[in-house]
């Protein structure tokens, strides 16, 4: 039997980005929370043997513990899902701060035209442009009504960008509250490269700060020192922007926050109109409690959004076959297997030294910034040249035809582990009615509830795509006069077993419509007006930019949500 | 472009880094580099320690004498002595992978390892219910088999071209068959534990001495490279470790 505890007015579950901006939100307002989180409570003293390529990146030390929980995973129908048994393709969050305390860091709004995307690709090229079985639709909200909430996130974090205004992506009301990231000599490069073929280069938006910042909640915080070791790490100097040194400490400071980690929930109790509260499991003690509450946030990432919705049988779920239903619908990725890697004989980088959102990028094939007409594929992505750290485990290149070890492969690596630039695109992944996300018929995490299962692959969208800018990368990387130099362009089947990103997206989306979409602009779901489900489970299709910029302006869009439906009740729009 | 930007830090010691950053929420602590442990005086007892010349570090905790000296054989011709500076061996890789296996990471504690197990295709990955720990001792005793079958001798004793064409057999899975596991799966272990052994920090009980970070001049682990991160010219920087860090 569970221990029932008295209800309160809002409980959050999973206390990463989404759950921490919402608990700063809500407690600043006055209102009473209570955060839970399945993992452990984490501080940068626990980053004292950080800079451990083996223990961060190669062990998963921050990630969630998958003999637990995974998901399952299979290509199409046709074939049986079968679970994710070790780390590949996204690495997840878990504990205080969720992936956002092992994040990169890198920084990107989405374009006004992800938000219309359907909209705009019919009135540029007609409906025909859009392929048979892409569920591509718009959001139910534009760029210029979410712009406020990127402004907001980016004063919380303390982004570092250019001053100037970009031409390709959308406009800000306000500069960034920092200047950006240093330069290195293969940003120069890269943006040199790139302005001579007329693309409009900039330095990628950081969430790593170029220098000591104080937000406006009174948080100060050091200068990024570019140690290399970030990306899958935490930061030992507070500089990375990250929920336990932003918005959980302010959170707490208000008195109103009572924060329980090892605490796993397992279900949401409703009455069929309205959630009632939830079900955790201490898991220390194994102690199943229920905790009633007037208002539900989710932000237990994607992939457990969807899950705890569909095993708590809130909302409809998604039918692959008529597409109808919501809950597992628009599950997409992000497209990122193109690249061209330079190889130069007579140059040497620094290329071990680097920051999580150190680069440059271009946005000048991103989203609908250049002319589809000719193209069979919707959408692009950014290139970029990043310099995140090359630690040596893991970054090894070699030219092609060169073996995998032995003495050329020593003699090679050894060559090259200073002498490598690539490019890299990261492109949009556009959704189709037979990506989704739903319930594993077999397999179960460690608390009986069964796995969510995904069933996923690319498409031709997403190969042409990845070849024309893979092409366009190439060509830049030769203004870059290497020695040598390979693009990569192919893409078979999407794989679960090379790591790719942890871009996972959509499963609960927003949109204006609720029979094809689960939550309003609110993120206030239209089958249970008390529960707000946040987090890039949201996204109607994935952009050509990291997420958390997006998902940090929802978090707070859905904040402001939350606090208007505790004041009038009601569905919000 | 050099040090144009006064808010960083000027100095990359920690004490000095302290006093220039104020990590701070109106007194409420959130930066770990002002926690009372970095500041202890241990520094001067843990490297009188280190001056001894026992490695400690180098006993076995899961390979028996046999199966580590084929580990060390076989990893020498993953990552060779040559020219340029130490191979597996002299590194200690074989210590590393024994470690390792010893570790939960050998027995695959953080991964799903629940059935039902079938075959999957390769898209989805790992899908076997032996443990790394497993897989390794079959293909060690594939080696010594094949070796015994096909020359004769012990792997140990095969010549160096001889031991490469024994391990490209394992790589490429298609001549010899493991019962159980399969060779590739042994060969992947093999290959990526050995890069690991060269290059993780040496407390694992590989990259002796730092030695694997040295022939790349890779300088480990820095403090902060926010002073140099701009420069042209190539930095030759000597690394530390890990333990290095103690007592900071
Ligand atoms: C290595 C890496 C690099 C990345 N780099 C970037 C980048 O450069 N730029 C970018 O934009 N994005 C990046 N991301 C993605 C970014 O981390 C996520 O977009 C962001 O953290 C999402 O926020 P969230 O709150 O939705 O989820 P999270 O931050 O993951 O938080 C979810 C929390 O919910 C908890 N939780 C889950 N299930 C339960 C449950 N049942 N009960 C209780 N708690 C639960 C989890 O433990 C976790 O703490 C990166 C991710 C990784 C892993
Ligand atoms: S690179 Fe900068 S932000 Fe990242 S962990 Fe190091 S100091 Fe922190």
């Amino acid at each position: 039997m569970s221990k029932k505890l008295p209800k309160v007015p809002v409980v959050i579950v999973g206390m990463g980005w989404a759950g921490g901006i919402i608990a700063s939100e809500l407690t600043k307002a006055g209102v009473k929370v209570v955060g839970l989180e399945r993992g452990k409570g984490r501080s940068t003293s626990d980053y004292y043997m950080a800079h451990d390529e083996l223990r961060y990146a190669l062990r998963y030390e921050m990630m969630q513990d998958l003999s637990k929980e995974t998901v399952t995973f299979r290509n199409n129908e046709k074939m049986r899902a079968l679970p994710m048994r070790t780390y590949g393709s996204f690495l997840l969050g878990d504990g205080l701060g969720g992936a956002g305390s092992h994040w990169n860091g890198q920084y990107g709004r989405f374009l006004p035209y992800d938000f219309e995307i359907r909209s705009k690709t019919i009135e540029r090229y007609g409906e025909k442009k859009i392929p048979k079985g892409m569920t591509i639709q718009d959001w139910g909200i534009t760029y210029d009504e979410l712009e406020p909430y990127f402004d907001k996130y980016e004063k919380m974090a303390g982004i570092s960008g250019e001053a100037e205004q970009n031409p390709m992506v959308g406009k800000r009301s306000n500069p960034f509250p920092t200047p950006p990231m240093k330069v290195t000599p293969g940003m120069k490069m890269f943006m040199d490269a790139a302005k001579k073929l007329n693309y409009h280069p900039y330095i990628i938006p950081s969430a790593n700060l170029s220098e000591m910042y104080k937000n406006p909640d009174g948080i100060e915080r050091a200068a990024c020192q570019y140690c290399a070791f970030c990306e899958r790490f935490g930061c030992e100097y507070g500089a990375k922007a990250d929920p336990v040194v932003t918005v959980i400490p302010v959170a707490e400071k208000t008195g109103n926050l009572d924060l329980r980690t090892h605490s796993n929930v397992t279900k949401i109790l409703h009455d069929g109109k309205k959630a009632t509260g939830v079900v955790y499991v201490n898991t220390i003690t194994g102690e199943e409690i229920e905790q009633p509450a007037d208002l539900v946030v989710m932000t237990s990432y994607v992939l457990n959004n969807v899950r705890l919705l569909l095993t708590s049988k809130l909302g409809k779920p998604y039918d692959p076959a008529s597409g109808k239903g919501v809950i597992g619908k628009n599950y997409a990725y992000q497209v990122n297997s193109g690249k061209a890697v330079g190889f130069f004989d007579d140059k040497e980088f620094n290329t071990f030294m680097g920051a999580g959102a150190l680069g440059a990028e271009i946005s000048d094939f991103n989203g609908d910034n250049f002319d589809h007409s000719n193209l069979n594929f919707l959408h692009g992505a950014g290139i970029r040249f990043t310099q995140t750290g090359a630690r040596p485990i893991a970054t090894n290149p070699v030219p092609k035809g060169t073996p995998s070890w032995g003495k050329d492969f020593k003699q090679q690596s050894l060559k090259y582990a200073n002498s490598t630039l690539t490019l890299a695109s990261q492109g949009a992944s556009l959704p189709w009615q037979h990506h989704y996300l739903d319930l594993d018929p077999t397999y179960k995490d460690a608390y009986g509830t069964p796995l969510l299962r995904i069933t996923f692959d690319w498409e031709d969208q997403d190969r042409e795509l990845n070849k024309y800018l893979a092409e366009r990368a190439g060509e830049i990387m030769k203004e870059m006069n290497p020695t040598k130099m390979e693009v990569s362009k192919e893409m078979k089947s999407y794989n679960i077993t090379p790591y790719q990103s942890t871009h996972n997206t959509g499963g609960v989306i927003m949109g204006a419509d609720p029979s094809t979409s689960a939550v309003n602009s609110y993120l206030q779901m239209w089958d249970a007006e008390n529960v707000f489900v946040v987090g890039a489970s949201a996204f109607a299709h994935n952009g050509g930019y990291n997420p958390t910029a997006t998902v940090g302006a929802l978090s707070y869009r859905a904040a402001e949500g939350i606090l208007k439906y505790i004041k009038q009740g009601g569905s919000l729009v | 472009m050099a040090d144009t930007n006064s808010k960083q830090p000027k100095s990359s010691s920690r004490r000095e880094f302290l006093k220039n950053s104020g990590i701070a929420l109106g007194g409420l602590v959130v930066g770990g580099v002002l926690g009372g442990s970095l500041f202890g005086s241990k520094k001067a007892e843990v490297e009188k320690v280190v001056e001894k010349s026992v490695n400690y570090n180098q006993a076995l905790m899961f390979f028996n004498q046999e199966q580590f000296q084929l580990t060390e054989a076989a990893c020498e011709r993953i990552f060779p002595q040559d020219e340029h500076g130490p191979g597996a061996k002299e590194l200690g890789v074989a210590f590393y992978i024994d470690h390792q296996l010893a570790s939960p990471w050998g027995i695959n504690a953080k991964d799903y390892m629940t059935g039902p197990f079938y075959p999957g295709e390769p898209t989805q990955g790992m899908q076997t219910s032996l443990k790394r720990a497993e897989i390794f001792t079959l293909g060690l005793q594939g080696l010594a088999d094949y070796s015994k079958k096909k020359y004769n001798k012990r792997f140990t004793d095969l010549t160096e071209a001889e031991q490469d064409e024994t391990l490209k057999v394992f790589e490429a899975g298609k001549e010899y068959q493991l019962a159980g596991t399969s060779t590739t799966g042994f060969f992947s272990l093999l290959r990526s534990m050995t890069i690991e052994g060269v290059y993780a920090d040496p407390m694992y009980g590989g990259n002796k001495d730092m030695q694997g970070w040295k022939m790349r001049n890779y300088p480990g682990n820095q403090m902060s490279f926010a002073k140099d991160i701009e420069k042209d010219e190539f930095m030759k920087i000597e690394p530390k470790s890990l333990h290095d860090h103690m007592g900071h």
